[in-house]
């Protein structure tokens, strides 16, 4: 890994200069503030970085896109947030927009525009896939030759937005094997997290939906669990970490596969 | 003649209480809230074609699906004798068309018909006994949920019953039928592929058995297509018909998308508008209506909502398919959508015993739908998409949640807590706003 530091554009400097970016990368409160999906926000930083996108970040101006208060019923807070954060957006006349995480991507693409936030939205998957297709993004083989990686359908991405193909393209790049689970795509089991369910403990029942889920992508003997969001990346690790695997079993977002490949 | 008036006075009664309760339920389905899903007529002519015609996503699950079908296509094949059979009834007649077509080209397509329905029904005959013992020998899991206990088995069972008994009348039927031509009494058909293997057990029976036979075989399939009838609009069986307008009223938009509430949105921006001056009191409107977040009864809910309800047959895909059920939660997602029809009947009952504006004092949630189930929901959208018909039982868990928030203010503490983090620090945890971007600055160093 290198360490060369890398100065993160803001949306606010930018346009202090005069000058604008092609394409706002929207972090995420789990990409800012968790620790582990910090590291995914910074994989996807050195891919925009390395292939030289004019890309840049809200900052401190970000703020959560009420995904998690709309699920919970609480239509009042999803709709500040949304009409703070629309204002924001217009103001730096944004047009295109990356997430890294699926919740944001579906509010942000699906339930913006009514509110008068209308911007190309994609998940980060999505802007792999089409830098790959473009050869901007040359993924360097080798270093998953002969390893196992299952991929885990996010729900807000896969059922919700109907986007399966681009993940597994940018995981078939890194010349690993790709197995998938019984459930899967469409009938992609939950990690157990949506619906404001990651902010809370469980209703009483007989399993955590996450070991369940942990469970069935274990029995595919994956040496990696690759993931496109940061609520699946916790809820997985947990998981494998509930039957003692986590030495043998890695889950890694996408982002991070890639980069590790490109030793970014 | 007696048989003709007993059959045209029972065929017109079955056909006007039909007409009644589907009156009826068109009512309570329009007690829901309006919404606008007119638009796009071409798109949702290609969703139901696909979804409730093609039985696309039944293909989900191969053998059920093939099961499926043969009943399915029967049953819409079979209505073709069914006229037949009623112009017989009503002009006291036998085989009235056959021998309008006999001879000609007409009748060869007479006889293809007949032996396509005669096959068709063994099939279903057969897939028929096979969702009987998936139910009632093998126990499948789906069909043994608490929410299936008493009356929802039972209607179950007695429709697949009823589609037994249809089949045998109209093999008797066809079968006494084909003896009495070998004897010489009727007219002759051309083969008849099932019914004439069928006769052969038939040898010996006197003529008048075999006319009692075909009689019994006759007024049996009759009256039993009538009381199938009669009985759909109080079952779940009744999707038969709702699958075709509840898929054609799908919904087109991406499953992660939901409604934004615009009588929210007008507050919001009031709220935040630096030139608003916060005193001042808007000229009340007096045709307004009180607005009301979410739903707590049925009524709250859009009539496409309720629509949904009476177009479950119950099947279960949705709940087998939820993470929340398959970990031991108490969330059903079928169970909600009987829950609402099981509501919305009983508001019916009370509007037509007690007038429009009656209050039993219950309600879809609370009395009929707990928190516990609401709660346990993750919004993975597996429901809507295992569903068949395009049943959406994900928006009436919104709806319902929404009312808990925003009217009641109830919620488990730990939303509470996120929801007042989101207010104060613009993220569901409790960080400082001014933090959001430390990963930025631990990457320049």
């Amino acid at each position: 890994m290198s360490t060369t530091p890398i100065k993160v554009p803001t949306m606010a400097a930018l346009a202090a200069a005069g000058e604008t970016a092609d394409i706002l990368f929207w972090v995420g409160c789990a990409g800012s503030f968790d620790d582990r999906a910090k590291k995914v926000t910074k994989a996807v930083v050195k891919i925009l970085h390395h292939v030289g996108l004019k890309y840049a970040i809200l900052g401190t101006e970000e703020s959560c896109t009420g995904d998690p208060a709309k699920r919970a019923g609480n239509e009042f807070y999803f709709q500040m947030q949304a009409l703070q954060n629309i204002q924001v957006l217009n103001m730096y006349g944004v047009k295109k927009i990356v997430a890294a995480c699926p919740h944001c991507f579906n509010t942000l693409k699906n339930e913006y525009p009514e509110l008068g936030g209308t911007y190309e939205v994609v998940h980060h998957s999505q802007l792999l896939q089409q830098l790959m297709d473009e050869g901007k993004l040359k993924v360097a083989g080798g270093s998953f030759k002969g390893k196992k990686i299952t991929y885990h359908d996010p729900c807000y991405l896969g059922r919700a937005n109907g986007v399966y193909e681009a993940p597994r393209d940018v995981i078939s790049k890194l010349d690993a094997e790709l197995t998938e689970m019984k459930r899967s795509k469409a009938k992609g089991l939950c990690c157990g997290a949506g619906g404001a369910q990651m902010f809370k403990e469980a209703e009483k029942g007989n399993k955590e939906v996450n070991v369940e889920r942990a469970e069935e992508a274990m029995g595919t003997n994956p040496d990696i669990i690759a993931v496109g969001c940061p609520f699946c990346n916790t809820m997985l690790t947990d998981g494998v970490k509930h039957f003692e695997k986590e030495a043998t079993v890695k889950v890694y977002d996408m982002a991070e596969l890639i980069a590790q490949a490109n030793e970014l | 003649m007696i048989g003709a008036i007993i059959f045209v006075v029972v065929f017109i009664s079955s056909f006007a209480f039909f007409t009644f309760k589907i009156l009826k339920i068109r009512r309570n389905i329009l007690l829901g809230q309006n919404v606008n899903l007119s638009g796009n007529k071409g798109e949702r002519l290609k969703t139901m074609l696909m979804v409730a015609f093609g039985q696309s996503k039944m293909t989900a699950r191969p053998v059920p699906f093939i099961l499926h079908f043969f009943i399915y296509a029967a049953f819409i094949i079979t209505q073709i004798e069914l006229i037949e059979i009623v112009i017989d009834g009503a002009t006291d007649h036998h085989r009235s068309i056959w021998h309008i077509v006999e001879g000609s080209f007409l009748g060869s397509i007479y006889t293809f018909t007949i032996n396509f329905i005669e096959i068709l029904s063994v099939l279903a005959f057969v897939a028929t006994i096979l969702f009987l013992s998936r139910r009632n020998i093998i126990r499948l899991a789906r069909f043994q949920k608490p929410e299936m206990k008493g009356w929802p088995s039972r209607d179950a069972n007695l429709i697949l019953f009823g589609e037994i008994t249809l089949v045998t009348c109209i093999m008797l039927m066809n079968s006494s039928d084909v003896a009495l031509q070998t004897m010489g009494v009727f007219q002759r058909t051309d083969t008849l592929l099932v019914s004439s293997q069928l006769a052969k057990l038939w040898e010996g029976v006197s003529m008048d058995n075999l006319m009692l036979m075909e009689r019994i075989g006759w007024w049996g399939h009759m009256l039993g297509i009538l009381g199938f009838m009669v009985y759909l609009p109080f079952s779940k069986h009744f999707h038969i018909f709702l699958a075709f307008p509840n898929t054609y009223f799908s919904n087109l938009k991406p499953k992660g998308q939901l409604t934004n509430l615009s009588a929210v949105t007008a507050e919001v921006k009031l709220m935040l508008d630096p030139n608003a001056d916060p005193y001042a009191v808007p000229a009340p409107d007096p045709n307004a209506a009180p607005v009301k977040f979410g739903a707590k009864d049925v009524h709250d809910l859009t009539w496409k909502n309720l629509m949904d309800a009476y177009s479950c047959t119950e099947c279960g895909r949705c709940t087998s398919e939820c993470p929340a059920n398959i970990t031991g939660k108490k969330l059903s997602p079928r169970k909600i959508m009987m829950d609402t029809r099981d509501r919305l009947e009983v508001v019916g009952k009370n509007i037509d015993k007690h007038g429009k504006d009656h209050k039993d004092g219950k309600s879809l949630l609370g009395d009929y739908i707990t928190e516990e189930e609401l709660w346990a929901c993750t919004s993975c959208n597996a429901c809507v998409q295992a569903c068949p018909v395009n049943i959406n039982p994900l928006e009436v868990i919104i709806e319902l949640r929404r009312d808990l928030i925003m009217e009641q203010s109830k919620a488990p503490s730990s939303i509470n807590t996120m929801l007042n983090n989101i207010q104060n620090n613009g993220a569901p945890w409790q960080f400082s706003p001014m933090d959001r971007a430390n990963w930025a600055q631990e990457m320049n160093t």
